[in-house]
């Protein structure tokens, strides 16, 4: 019956909380209660594969891939921390960012929106953007940083950077290229 | 002094072998259930060491350990599940408890122990175990499939439907008869009824009631509640188990994830205690005579499960492989079998030989459950493969 029937929910496509200019396409998630253990929420790729996340009660996540040949099954199910799932959205959502950025950038020349991810080890980790001097140096401006699921819009100097936080950086090609440089060797 | 020394001895080393036992047990894959019964069939009456001595306080903590099983099963589910689920999968519902109590019903009845020893032998073999269920489906990385929640809302369905049953059987076995069972549906029905009201609407006020930041005094709290509830239900003739049942209902949110998170392993270790002292007092050499009895019920039971499993699927539009792995998820029996056989056989009400043949009846499903859901789809598959290259010819 029914039960089954999912509880329609209109949700972003990437599980980010974007800054109110960008808007990201939108794609039905399925939510489907189970009962004792938490909620499934997944959509269907055009592709044909269901994908998507089981939430424990107890904060676990498991990233669920459908099998090609069984769609009802799931050929992956893998278990992931808060951290890990967090890393995940990033290495999804910032490339979503970058490319409505550059759309909106579109129309002025010599203009690129990047991605810069902070490595972990990178001289910047644990200090503030503020340290990296990137304005005075490449001449590049930092409009967002994209930490686990959250994405920080115009940080601010003091904003601490960690370890796999990604920086969209909007500046010149060359600009950019040299922000990147400067975020890996300091 | 010394008989103490004695018991503890006993006890530490009833323990040390559960522990020993429990740990085999996953790892081979299979729940621990049935070597906790093993283990209490060798230390009791007719087996191989018995032990004596400990009879007040495994009895004790046996009862404990029901209530436990039956308030963390409580917690599990909330009160809105639980409602939407009736209200959504009772068909499914009722198609397993027709399919699956016929048989043990049937079975009693043939065996000649009335309409009383029927009723037992039908919960028994309709209430598949929640706990082996969920901890086969995540650990065989199914949780995502699409067939899950219909497997998971027919469990639901079989949690209040025990809910109901439990407080029928205890009046049943008190010998109250017709009308004083049919006066216990009322109040059964009536109990549920009342606490899923009070759950939906006023859930934050019962959690209040035993929520405390500091651990040992929710720990506190939240065990007496539960016996307390547990003995006024059991002085009301409404079963003790089911008292437990409805204050986990009662308590919800994060108060129920606690207290979930806390109780587990006193559960745990109570419900350890419990499958034991069930073994302890069957005795081995009656099992025997009931095996084939209890082989044919597994069969038929397995099959008929299987069938739930197809037939509720089906419903949801999911394939056969889909269909076919609902059904054998369903077939794993175990905890409350024996929680319901352990009632029926603490009451003196049934015949001798309703212990034995449901302890040898859940040796055999609780084992046969989790390979069941392991190998049904690539038997389903190798099967397919054979027959196909001959259709073709």
């Amino acid at each position: 019956m029914i039960w089954l029937a999912p509880v329609k929910a209109r949700s972003a496509a990437v599980p980010l909380a974007p800054p109110s200019a960008v808007t990201l396409a939108r794609v039905n998630v399925e939510v489907t209660p189970l009962p004792g253990i938490g909620t499934r929420q997944d959509f269907v790729t055009r592709s044909g594969r269901r994908i998507g996340v089981v939430t424990h009660r107890d904060g676990r996540f498991d990233l669920i891939v459908s099998g090609r040949e069984d769609p009802d099954a799931c050929a992956a199910s893998i278990a992931l921390t808060p951290e890990e799932s967090g890393t995940l959205a990033n290495l999804l959502g910032a490339p979503q960012l970058v490319a409505q950025l550059d759309k909106q950038h579109g129309g002025v020349g010599g203009i690129v929106t990047r991605q810069l991810p902070i490595i972990t080890g990178s001289p910047f980790d644990g200090r503030p953007l503020g340290d990296t001097a990137m304005r005075t140096r490449t001449g590049v401006s930092v409009v967002a940083i994209v930490r686990a699921n959250d994405v920080e819009p115009s940080p601010r100097p003091d904003f601490v950077l960690r370890g796999a936080d990604v920086l969209i950086a909007v500046g010149t090609p060359e600009g950019v290229d040299a922000a990147a440089d400067l975020l890996a060797k300091g | 002094m010394h008989s103490t020394a004695i018991s503890l001895i006993e006890l530490g080393a009833i323990f040390f072998g559960l522990g020993m036992l429990g740990r085999l047990a996953w790892r081979i894959g299979v729940s621990p259930i049935p070597l906790y019964l093993l283990g209490g069939l060798a230390f009791g009456t007719g087996g191989l060491l018995p032990v004596t001595g400990l009879g007040e306080f495994t009895s004790i903590a046996g009862e404990i350990g029901v209530i436990l099983l039956l308030l963390l099963l409580g917690l599990e589910y909330s009160a809105a599940e639980l409602v939407t689920g009736l209200r959504r999968s009772w068909m499914a519902g009722v198609v397993d408890l027709v399919l699956n109590a016929a048989p043990g019903a049937v079975a009693g009845l043939l065996l000649g122990w009335g309409p009383l020893g029927a009723f037992v032998m039908g919960g028994v073999t309709y209430i598949s175990s929640s706990g082996i269920i969920a901890k086969v489906l995540g650990d065989l990385g199914r949780l995502g499939n699409r067939e899950t929640p219909v497997v998971l809302s027919v469990l639901v369905f079989e949690d209040l439907a025990m809910a109901v049953y439990l407080p029928i059987l205890t009046a049943l076995l008190a010998g109250v008869g017709l009308m004083g069972g049919l006066s216990a549906v009322g109040i059964a029905l009536l109990a549920v009824t009342v606490v899923l009201v009070v759950a939906l609407r006023f859930g934050r006020y019962v959690s209040a009631l035993v929520d405390n930041p500091d651990p040992e005094v929710f720990l506190l709290r939240v065990l007496g509640a539960a016996l307390l509830v547990a003995g006024i239900a059991s002085q009301l003739q409404v079963s003790a188990a089911v008292g437990a049942f409805l204050l986990g209902i009662a308590i919800s949110g994060s108060t129920a994830e606690n207290a979930t998170r806390m109780l587990e392993p006193l559960r745990d270790l109570f419900a350890a205690i419990f499958f034991v002292v069930f073994g302890l007092n069957t005795d081995p050499r009656l099992i025997p005579p009931v095996l084939g009895v209890a082989a044919v019920l597994a069969v038929v039971t397995t099959l008929t499960k299987v069938a739930t499993g197809w037939w509720a699927a089906g419903r949801q539009g999911i394939a056969r492989m889909g269909r076919l792995r609902a059904g054998a998820a369903l077939v794993a029996r175990g905890e409350f079998s024996i929680v319901i056989a352990g009632l029926a056989v603490a009451s003196g009400a049934v015949e001798e030989g309703l212990a034995p043949l449901a302890t040898a009846y859940v040796l055999l499903m609780a084992i046969l459950g989790p390979v069941a859901a392991r190998v049904a789809e690539p038997m389903a598959r190798k099967a397919m493969a054979v027959l196909r290259p001959q259709q073709a010819t």
